[in-house]
């Protein structure tokens, strides 16, 4: 039998949610580390694709999983672009703390 | 039915807490190997909903990829961590509030709605692969109808690449290398000279 008739679909929506918030919350956790920051962002975006897979399913539309391939392939390249910024502000300033990141301000 | 609601209970609850530790973990390595156990839980809610492809995309990319990622750049910068987390505690309170609020709102949300009395009027395109696999159908649809969006994809992610090769790439001087081309368009005539010595003299 099939997961959409026996779990209700506000079960994996509100779940989305709780995680969506938990990201959230991270951020302001850790406000001194980017690191951890990073991967707050990633949990925001596992929420995200639980919502579009969820609608994906319940609707019988094979659209939403496409859609969340393609944030997959976002979510990589900023992981990869955010690191490699780290890594060489690290290299530069031996801190990854994030009141030091002010170098462009005016 | 009951091994279903288990098993979304058992998922949902491992995923949540392992969102909680890696936003609440002491060392960032511990938080990063809570992100993969959240990501496989997650792969785990997928393959109930049916999108094992996805499921696996997320545990091939995500773990092996992503958390990877992270895991070497913690572990490669010597960083004091106990200094990152203090006045931590500070932000505790606007944090709660906001994420509070956003959490009322979209619980508020996701309870009362519901499907658009017209949704039966919507074109469905994926109906029709009713009979196949969720790789095949989803390969079905990708490879035709969202074609430019996966080859933009890729441009994206080759992009991402060369970015992250540049922006780490350091270029140190004075370090001895061999540099083939150079050695292949040396010519005996640049380097060997041959010097008349005469006799009882040195060079």
């Amino acid at each position: 039998m099939d997961v959409q008739q026996t779990i209700g679909m506000e079960h994996f929506l509100i779940l989305a949610a709780l995680l969506f918030t938990i990201g959230v919350f991270g951020i302001f956790l850790n406000r001194k580390n980017v690191i951890v920051i990073l991967m707050s962002i990633e949990l925001m975006l596992l929420a995200v694709n639980i919502n579009f897979v969820t609608f994906s399913a319940y609707l019988n539309d094979l659209t939403g999983q496409i859609f969340v391939m393609f944030t997959l392939t976002v979510a990589a390249a900023e992981a990869a672009i955010g690191l490699a910024i780290l890594v060489v502000f690290f290299r530069n300033k031996g801190s990854i703390a994030v009141e030091d990141i002010s170098g462009m301000k005016g | 039915m009951v091994v279903q609601a288990f098993a979304f209970y058992l998922f949902a609850g491992i995923l949540v807490t392992s969102a909680l530790m890696v936003i609440t973990a002491r060392n960032p390595v511990h938080s990063v190997l809570f992100l993969i156990l959240a990501f496989f839980n997650a792969a785990g809610l997928f393959v109930m909903l049916g999108a094992e492809f996805i499921a696996m995309i997320l545990v091939i990319v995500y773990v092996g990829a992503v958390a990877v990622l992270f895991l070497f750049v913690v572990m490669m910068l010597d960083i004091n961590f106990k200094d990152l987390r203090k006045g931590a505690m500070h932000y505790i309170p606007i944090g709660i509030i906001i994420g509070g609020i956003l959490l009322f709102e979209l619980s508020m949300i996701y309870s009362y709605w519901q499907f658009a009395p017209t949704i039966s009027n919507i074109d469905l395109p994926t109906d029709q692969f009713a009979d196949v696999s969720n790789a095949q159908a989803l390969g079905l649809v990708l490879y035709t109808d969202y074609v430019f969006p996966f080859q933009v994809a890729g441009l994206i992610l080759f992009v991402a690449m060369v970015g992250a090769i540049v922006l780490t790439l350091r270029v140190r001087p004075g370090v001895k290398k061999q540099n083939i081309s150079e050695q292949q368009a040396r010519k005996a005539s640049d380097v060997l000279e041959i010097k008349k010595v005469t006799t009882g003299t040195g060079v």
